[in-house]
């Protein structure tokens, strides 16, 4: 695995779930994931942490924007709310109930992840079915973009493109983070779907006359998603990081009412050292959550292998 | 092997070329427009009236994009407006580039002198506690935002192992002959200099070394398994070699390839790391001042870095991908 440059990593990814045997590849690769236990145990964070995000309106005890605890926020001598009956893990920087932030927080925080995936995926979706159903000058073209946009360390290139906005906003976050996605999710589609051109099932449908459309979106597509899907499971988790990392150098959503993790954590960076708990429960939730999303990605990757078939 | 190499470097060229276009729009598209963005909040309508004709704002687009490039070449990227004010860019880049490169060979030095061995055991482990526990430790290595450990090792292991939590070298620094803290006082023969700038550079090293740690370390494991399973290395152990001898010479030097790109890939997260890393530790590189450059808006400084982050990265895969072609000649062919 993982020999060459990235595209070509990216390439051989896009590859290596070609299938050819009879049993049909996401039968036998769900076989595989119900007796994983990493499969079981990443799938069991992730739900847990959605179930938490639709039902933490009503388990939350307070309203996460409301400055219940105001009053106890003594600035001059660095203070902040203590825990105490009712507020079990004390108030944040403002005087807000921390606990209820924290629960109400996994909504925002899955929502950037889910979105920014989607935004990212949409957009290689296109630039690699474009790409890979083609062909030819499109091909080059579209691919010579998409080299230029992996020459930036992805990261640096997120922080380049949030830096556009004189007013961050979440979109603006979930935007800087998807549109870094877009050029792997370009390669790996093209990638895979420029190995099926020559594969029988397509010959077999161009021969029966089945017009190019079809041909690409019903059976093409189709059987390029394998990779796609590991991908984005791994993309969830490294937007809710990336996320964070744009909220700790200030190009983060400024607007704090609704609760987000990655703000949080980035908004504890000047306090961290008298407040540590204002970062590590935020921290803790962002990795337990990218752990649970790399988990499953990885399992699913092992899954769809064909090398691991037997 | 020379044609591959000038083909490369030609490819190299246009993807430059590219980057520079993008830079070139990226400029034109930050908020207030290019002249009060380079500016900052220092620009009188005066000054921003004098650098608008500077940059030809009322010429054709592509007149304006052949005179940045003119700039850009003869290393004219204007003065800093937030990280260092009036400083040029360049003087700037200069200065605090050494710092940034120390720490990253250092960072990327710790992550192969431990992800290697690491890997290679746990492959020839495969299955056991060890194996289970290390790639377990390289997913969560992955997974913990990089500024967030850096702040836990700066609070929580700086002061239990005396070291010290800020990057501020100035304090004992040696005279500045290269620029690189360390070296500089060994050169120097100011050993107190080079014993305190290693200091300074352990915590922020470890830090940034943990993702391409983790990936050195999931990369190493993956292909020494696939390479256990060849053939050639079933051959060599029938014929009777010693274990040692296999290992060295039949199973690390197939699997060092894969392996070898990937620390060239990890130029990019280290890049990225640095300027998280250096934020929090205060490190005076180009990464703290790529950091407060975002944080100040401080575009000049903003648009030289990132383009010297690409150019860095996309030569350092040039150099690994001929350093690949030479170890492997099937590649030269293709």
């Amino acid at each position: 695995m993982a020999i060459g440059t990235k595209k070509e990593r990216i390439d051989s990814l896009a590859e290596s779930t070609a299938d050819d045997s009879g049993v049909s590849l996401a039968a036998s690769a769900w076989k595989r994931l119900r007796r994983s236990p990493v499969f079981l145990f990443g799938s069991f964070i992730i739900v847990a942490f959605i179930i938490i995000a639709v039902i933490a309106p009503w388990i939350a005890p307070h309203d996460p924007s409301a400055r219940d605890l105001a009053d106890q926020v003594i600035k001059a001598r660095n203070q902040i709310p203590e825990p105490q009956p009712g507020h079990p893990l004390g108030g944040d920087l403002q005087g807000r109930d921390f606990l209820s932030r924290l629960l109400v927080g996994a909504q925002q925080t899955l929502l950037v992840g889910v979105f920014a995936t989607l935004i990212g995926l949409a957009g290689g979706l296109a630039l690699g079915t474009l790409a890979g159903a083609f062909g030819g000058w499109v091909d080059s073209l579209v691919m010579r973009i998409v080299d230029v946009m992996l020459s930036i360390p992805q990261l640096l290139l997120a922080f380049g493109i949030g830096a556009l906005f004189a007013k961050p906003n979440l979109f603006t976050v979930i935007l800087a983070v998807s549109i870094v996605q877009i050029p792997v999710f370009a390669r790996l589609l093209r990638g895979s779907m420029l190995a099926q051109r020559g594969s029988d099932h397509v010959l077999a449908a161009t021969s029966l006359g089945v017009k190019p459309g079809a041909i690409v979106f019903r059976h093409m597509l189709p059987n390029s998603l394998g990779p796609v899907i590991v991908q984005s499971t791994l993309v969830l988790a490294t937007s809710i990081i990336d996320a964070a990392a744009l909220s700790f150098l200030g190009l983060g959503n400024p607007d704090d009412r609704v609760p987000e993790w990655g703000q949080m954590l980035g908004g504890a960076q000047t306090v961290i050292d008298t407040h540590p708990q204002l970062a590590f429960w935020p921290a803790g939730c962002i990795i337990a959550i990218a752990l649970g999303f790399t988990l499953v990605g990885e399992s699913l990757r092992d899954a769809l292998d064909p090398k691991n078939r037997r | 092997m020379l044609r591959y190499t000038v083909r490369r470097l030609i490819q190299l060229l246009g993807v430059v070329l590219v980057l520079s276009l993008l830079v070139f729009a990226w400029l034109r598209a930050l908020p207030g427009g290019p002249a009060s963005a380079l500016l900052g909040d220092r620009g009188t309508d005066e000054s921003r009236a004098a650098l608008e004709q500077q940059l030809g704002l009322d010429q054709p687009i592509f007149v304006q994009y052949f005179k940045f490039l003119g700039r850009a070449v003869t290393g004219n990227f204007g003065n800093s407006t937030g990280v260092q004010p009036g400083d040029s860019v360049v003087d700037i880049f200069v200065q605090r580039f050494p710092a940034t490169l120390e720490l990253s060979i250092f960072a990327i030095v710790i992550a192969v002198v431990v992800g290697i061995p690491l890997g290679y055991l746990a492959a020839k482990r495969r299955g056991t506690w060890f194996d289970n526990l290390s790639v377990g430790g390289s997913l969560i290595g992955v997974a913990v935002p990089v500024f967030f450990l850096a702040f836990v090792l700066k609070e929580v292991l700086a002061s239990k192992l005396g070291l010290p939590s800020v990057g501020r070298q100035d304090a004992i620094g040696a005279t500045r002959v290269t620029g690189f803290f360390v070296l500089d006082g060994l050169l120097t023969q100011e050993w107190d200099a080079a014993w305190n700038a290693l200091k300074h550079l352990f915590l922020p090293a470890i830090a940034l070394a943990t993702i391409p740690f983790a990936v050195i370390f999931r990369i190493t494991r993956a292909a020494v398994l696939d390479v256990m399973d060849e053939d050639y290395v079933r051959t060599a152990e029938a014929k009777g070699l010693t274990a040692q001898l296999v290992r060295r010479r039949h199973v690390l030097r197939n699997a060092m390839l894969p392996v070898v790109t990937t620390i060239g890939l990890q130029i990019g997260a280290l890049l990225a790391g640095a300027v998280l890393t250096e934020k929090v530790f205060a490190f005076p590189g180009v990464g703290e001042a790529l950091a407060l450059g975002f944080e100040r808006r401080d575009y000049p400084v903003l648009q030289m870095l990132i383009m010297v982050a690409a150019i860095v990265y996309v030569v350092v895969n040039l150099l690994v991908d001929l350093s690949y072609a030479l170890i492997d000649p099937r590649i030269r062919t293709r």
